[in-house]
């Protein structure tokens, strides 16, 4: 039925000069055949859906540890119970996001800008810098949240908290600013010298041409990658709960550990990607909007 | 920033002393590890009020010439004084500098992210410390100068070349420079939009700007120039009065270039 308006429109909109254009048999010919197309494709891609569902359904059913699968992990009662402990658990999660979120966003443009000083005076900030980023790139998370987590009370330093989740918290923004200091020197290396010339040329410092003219460019082009990497910390914030912070995930494992049932841990998986999905949506909308401003011309 | 009524507001900051603006002495510049030769004993002197030339094929060192005379490139040898001051010293402050001579780039290098205004009033604020309304305010005189009155809040990507360059034309002269200098600034520049903006330039000369320029243009720069350069290699092989350099060249390279120009039509 679209197909039949889209076959009238454009004949109307050519028509608006008015040289009486009738569509020619040939074009008529074309666009049944373009319909029948698209009809046969999408009628090809719903069947295939259909199938590879139903087929997952009777594998999945029909295994022989279905009944008690379906017990274990996607029990309606268990389900009721948890999720108000996961939400409430959540509400940690949420912290942690924005708290380590702003961090590592400080701490990683720091980090970016330090590898990007030029001359033998920071060749030491250069160094320390570079060595922190491939060191904490390289960790894996979960070690280093261990080392952090248990490590540092083992110190008995005096002043020095034992809070697991602050200690969680610190080692998400140790891993996770190394890998945003590289997602940001990146943009940084992206913006053209001829940029900095023209900076330097009207007599602003290496400093003011750095957050004048570099930093703007390279920060509004990172966009997309840092807000990937932010999704990422979302969930990694679920980490904490090793460390024994009543997040999310660890308000689930105490429901799951008193009868040995995993629904809990399902809920709590179910509402992290509920809770990226947002997340994410908006990464591709501001990548969508800058791809458009870049088709437009635009330099950035 | 004091500045009569009647002076346009294009003309430049006023002299601090008595001789060349601009003058380089046996400047010697390579690139690279190889050192290629860019620039080899190289003299230059510009009085205040003229306009240069600098003529010659693509990599014969024009455009290094300029970037050394900002300090945008450390020379090897030789010294240039701005105002009869050494500014190829180690001790001078090469920000210093930069904020006395104004450039323009063949490829406009205007700042994406900002507005023709802010393009224009960034250096005027940041460097030379202009409170923002005096600065806006110059910024729209000399818009409107350049004939581009209502372009203020445009983005440069919504503008023509031939806009964008005189933005960065204006962008150059926010600052009141003694100098300026003028990459190939048509070079970029579809065969159309090209006359707009050396007739900004021509407009420049009227005002007493003392500039120097490196073009292709073989008929502007004869029309324009008080003194023509041709370079070969990094030698200044040939100088003179446009008319000489034009006329008469005495250099067989000279000649042969001029022919070459003259055969693809371009003078």
């Amino acid at each position: 039925m679209k197909g039949t308006e889209q076959g009238a429109a454009p004949g109307a909109a050519a028509g608006s000069a008015d040289d009486g254009y009738v569509p020619s048999a040939r074009r008529r010919e074309r666009e049944r055949y373009k319909r029948a197309r698209a009809r046969r494709a999408t009628a090809l891609a719903a069947t295939s859906t259909l199938v590879t569902g139903a087929v997952l359904y009777f594998v999945i059913t029909a295994a022989p540890g279905w009944p008690r699968t379906r017990e274990t992990f996607f029990s309606a009662a268990y389900a009721r119970l948890a999720l108000p402990k996961v939400l409430d658990g959540l509400l940690l999660n949420l912290r942690l996001l924005v708290v380590c979120g702003a961090a590592v966003l400080v701490l990683g443009l720091l980090l970016a800008v330090a590898r990007t000083l030029r001359g033998p005076v920071f060749f030491p900030v250069r160094a320390l810098a570079t060595a922190y980023t491939d060191f904490f790139r390289g960790m894996p998370l979960i070690i280093c949240l261990l080392m952090v987590v248990f490590g540092v009370p083992a110190l008995r330093l005096q002043g020095v908290t034992t809070d697991p989740v602050v200690l969680g918290g610190a080692a998400l923004v140790l891993t996770y600013s190394a890998y945003v200091a590289e997602v940001f020197r990146a943009g940084i290396e992206s913006v053209h010298p001829s940029q900095r010339a023209a900076a330097r040329s009207l007599g602003l410092s290496s400093g003011q041409t750095l957050r004048f003219v570099v930093l703007p460019q390279a920060v509004r082009r990172v966009v997309p990658p840092l807000l990937n990497d932010l999704v990422s910390l979302q969930k990694d914030t679920g980490l904490v709960s090793i460390a024994g912070a009543v997040d999310a995930v660890y308000a689930a494992q105490i429901i799951a550990s008193k009868d040995f049932n995993y629904t809990p841990y399902v809920v709590a998986g179910l509402v992290f990607v509920a809770l990226t999905i947002p997340m994410t949506r908006l990464t591709d909308w501001v990548t969508a909007r800058m791809d458009r401003r870049r088709a437009q011309g635009g330099t950035v | 920033m004091s500045r009569t009524d009647d002076t346009p507001v294009t003309s430049p900051a006023p002299a601090t002393a008595g001789g060349p603006v601009l003058r380089m002495e046996s400047v010697r510049k390579t690139y690279g590890r190889g050192g290629t030769v860019v620039l080899r004993d190289v003299d230059l002197e510009v009085a205040p009020h003229t306009v240069t030339a600098l003529i010659g094929a693509s990599g014969s060192g024009k455009s290094t010439l300029l970037r050394c005379a900002n300090l945008l490139e450390e020379i090897d040898d030789g010294a240039i004084f701005l105002d009869g001051e050494e500014i190829t010293d180690p001790r001078a402050d090469p920000d210093a500098v930069r904020r006395r001579i104004g450039v323009v780039f063949q490829a406009y290098n205007l700042f994406p992210h900002m507005s023709v205004l802010d393009n224009i009033t960034l250096a005027p604020r940041r460097v030379h410390g202009v409170p923002r309304a005096e600065a806006q305010e110059r910024a729209r005189e000399l818009l409107a100068r350049l004939g581009l009155e209502g372009r203020a809040d445009e983005y440069p990507d919504r503008l023509s070349g031939g806009q964008q360059q005189r933005v960065a034309i204006a962008r150059a002269l926010a600052g009141r420079p003694r100098l300026l200098l003028l990459d190939e600034i048509t070079a970029a520049l579809d065969p159309e939009l090209v006359g707009e903006v050396l007739r900004v330039v021509r407009d420049l000369k009227e005002d007493g700007m003392t500039m120097v320029i490196a073009t292709h243009e073989m008929g502007f720069a004869r029309e324009v120039a008080d003194q023509v350069c041709f370079l070969e290699d990094g030698v200044v092989l040939e100088r003179g009065t446009p008319g000489r350099v034009f006329g008469e060249p005495e250099h067989p390279r000279t000649r042969q270039f001029l022919q070459r120009i003259i055969e693809a039509g371009r003078l």
